[in-house]
């Protein structure tokens, strides 16, 4: 009894709480707080208005119009959606380096990431020599630039010559179509590349695994988890978001890389003479170009994070169990006071008195 | 054999050892490759008898390809254009970072998904309008054209290193800087006296990995510094290797002495002309490289 009342009473003065917070405003201290806040954030609302906001709004008229550079200053004429018709349907270039693009971002992507969470978790290791290896294996990142790539792949530095590439296109050749056999071979072609990108990834790893609990390991070994399910149970639900980090961040860079020739071709429209080129035409393909890339971000991002981790299906079967049962209680009861009922009416009709004497003999 | 409860068998680790060396050795393995292929002569190149090791140490191909890359002029311009920009993204990214995690204020949440969308955001799609914004203010071709946006939070890659300081000064205790407040210290006394000074292993990081990514960058370097036509003072290594061919051929009819042709030799000592500062860099700061990110703790979210 005496519980309920300090629960009613609290919640009474919770409730006045509530009306009397109605009334006040928010703390002199607290707008100042929010007042420094701004002031601190100055340089970047600044530079968001010139240098992001203002060129992403002004690259989207550009892509609306076509633009020609004469004496007197660009002249501006007005085609709605036509560059990015012109582009889908008469650019030879465009259309098929994008799908290249995205070809080898989608196979190339899983590998690196891949590739770069085996690394880490080798190094991850009591070994010696760690510092040496992540010397070595961080080394890529201070050296890859898009010269640098050019030209070690154009003197075939950027594949191994001992495993012979050439015999291995033609496999892969003979089993795939070729627009899928292209892709997979380049990716093999230039792998030394392609490893080199996992520089920073395989730093982001190996901070990640050193943060896990090493009990929890120890835990699983006592009930007899052997080392492939604790790397399921356990390594990779707590690098879950790691992963996503990492994708997101392979992507960009592959993105945004010289190598690409799709920025290339970006580049060369920009300052190509021609009428129906120029930076309109540009601006319409970076356009294109961003829709992709961000719907490609995206679509990892939403393959990597509706997955719902074991504990949390666990829970969730737990209640939908629980609920079953209460209902399947209530169902019983209810057919409990039914029989009940029904077997109050039939004794008071005098149907079956000779079982509850019988009963109050017993 | 496979390994007890507590230490490692000796075929696991062996196996790990085999792997991290194969591995390793491909890693390196472009850089061993330009390294001896630059050392050696026409003849060597020649001689398919010679794999890796060349006849004799030939550091003429060097001499020729740094006369080429005018090597000398090109460092110095690099190494300004890599750190003023440098210097002003450490100034800029760490005030909005303590911004972003010391200040509570309306619509936070929209600037930082701002600042993830800018990053997710390639380059190309701004680039246009920047250009010409960059020539209408007449500082297309100079080194204002990556100055000012580092200054403003918008330089290169700049939402990364906005973010390491913004994880880096929400760990350092709260109560630190409201001591300071009680002490007398008004808000940016605090956040240059308290704040900054235990930041120094973020300020380290996005010094080095800011000065890199400038370092390598080719394609907003020659469109907004460089010209696209080469028509600016202004060059950086990596640009000169870019144009390397080029270069060499002017460089072969001017030269004096008879210029040997251009050949895989020269092209790779100029790669390894190019990439020779960064690497000098990298292994005299190793342990700051490799430990950066452990430190910044960018990984906890």
């Amino acid at each position: 009894m005496n519980m309920a009342e300090t629960t009613k009473l609290t919640r009474k003065e919770k409730k006045a709480l509530k009306e009397r917070m109605k009334h006040l405003r928010s703390g002199k201290l607290e707008k100042r707080y929010a007042r420094m806040g701004y002031l601190f954030m100055i340089p970047w609302f600044i530079g968001a208005g010139v240098f992001l906001a203002y060129p992403l709004i002004s690259s989207f008229w550009y892509a609306l119009n076509n633009i020609r550079i004469t004496p007197l200053g660009r002249v501006f004429t007005f085609v709605g959606q036509g560059n990015f018709t012109q582009i889908l349907i008469q650019d030879p270039d465009f259309l098929v380096q994008l799908v290249d693009y995205l070809t080898s971002t989608i196979l190339s992507t899983p590998i690196i990431v891949v590739f770069a969470l085996l690394i880490a978790m080798m190094l991850n290791m009591r070994i010696k020599g760690k510092g040496f290896f992540r010397l070595i294996f961080f080394l890529p990142v201070i050296i890859v630039s898009g010269p640098i790539l050019k030209m070690l792949t154009a003197e075939g530095a950027g594949s191994i010559s001992a495993i012979d590439v050439q015999s291995l296109t033609a496999a892969i050749g003979s089993v795939l179509p070729s627009m899928l056999a292209k892709p997979i071979s380049d990716v093999f072609s230039n792998m030394i590349t392609t490893l080199w990108y996992s520089g920073v990834q395989i730093l982001i790893f190996l901070s990640g695994l050193q943060k896990i609990d090493k009990s929890m390991y120890e835990a699983a070994k006592i009930d007899g988890g052997s080392g492939w399910e604790c790397f399921w149970k356990i390594t990779l639900p707590n690098l879950k978001s790691m992963i996503l980090l990492n994708t997101i961040y392979t992507i960009v860079f592959i993105s945004s890389n010289s190598q690409n020739p799709i920025i290339v071709l970006i580049q060369n429209s920009m300052f190509s003479g021609t009428k129906e080129k120029g930076y309109g035409y540009a601006s319409a393909m970076a356009w294109l170009y961003s829709v992709v890339v961000l719907l490609l971000v995206g679509l990892f991002a939403l393959l990597l994070t509706t997955r719902k981790d074991q504990y949390e299906k666990q829970v969730k079967r737990n209640k939908k169990l629980k609920k079953k049962e209460a209902r399947n209680l209530k169902r019983i009861e209810r057919r409990n006071s039914r029989n009940a009922k029904r077997i109050e009416k039939q004794r008071a009709k005098g149907k079956i008195t000779t079982h509850t004497t019988s009963r109050s003999d017993y | 054999m496979m390994g007890t409860k507590d230490r490692e068998g000796f075929l696991k680790q062996f196996s790990v050892y085999a792997l991290l060396i194969c591995i390793g050795f491909i890693y390196l393995y472009p850089i061993l490759h330009m390294i001896s292929s630059s050392l050696m002569t026409l003849d060597d190149l020649l001689d398919s008898s010679i794999k890796w090791l060349p006849s004799s140490f030939n550091l003429e191909n060097f001499r020729q390809a740094a006369a080429s890359m005018d090597f000398w002029r090109a460092l110095w311009q690099s190494v300004v254009l890599a750190g003023v920009p440098t210097i002003c993204n450490l100034l800029s990214c760490s005030v909005i970072g303590y911004g972003l995690a010391r200040f509570d204020f309306p619509g936070k949440k929209i600037v930082m998904a701002v600042i993830i969308l800018s990053f997710v955001l390639p380059s190309q799609i701004t680039m246009i309008p920047t250009y010409v914004l960059y020539s209408n203010l007449g500082i297309q071709n100079t080194i204002w054209a990556f100055v000012l946006p580092a200054l403003f939070g918008q330089g290169f890659n700049a939402p990364i290193f906005i973010l390491i300081f913004w994880q880096f000064f929400r760990q350092i205790p709260k109560v630190l800087i409201e001591a300071s407040r009680i002490d007398g210290a008004g808000y940016f006394k605090s956040f240059y006296k308290v704040a900054l000074p235990s930041a120094a292993p973020a300020f380290i990081t996005v010094a080095l990995f800011s000065f890199v990514w400038y370092w390598n960058e080719s394609y907003l370097t020659e469109l907004y510094v460089h010209g696209i036509y080469g028509d600016s003072s202004w060059t950086t290594l990596v640009i000169q290797l870019d144009n390397f061919s080029d270069n060499y051929s002017s460089y072969q009819q001017t030269a004096t002495n008879a210029a040997t042709n251009l050949n895989e030799s020269i092209n790779m000592a100029g790669t390894l002309l190019s990439i020779l500062p960064l690497m000098i860099l990298y292994f005299v700061l190793q342990r700051h490289f490799v430990e950066s990110i452990d430190r910044t703790g960018i990984t906890g979210e």
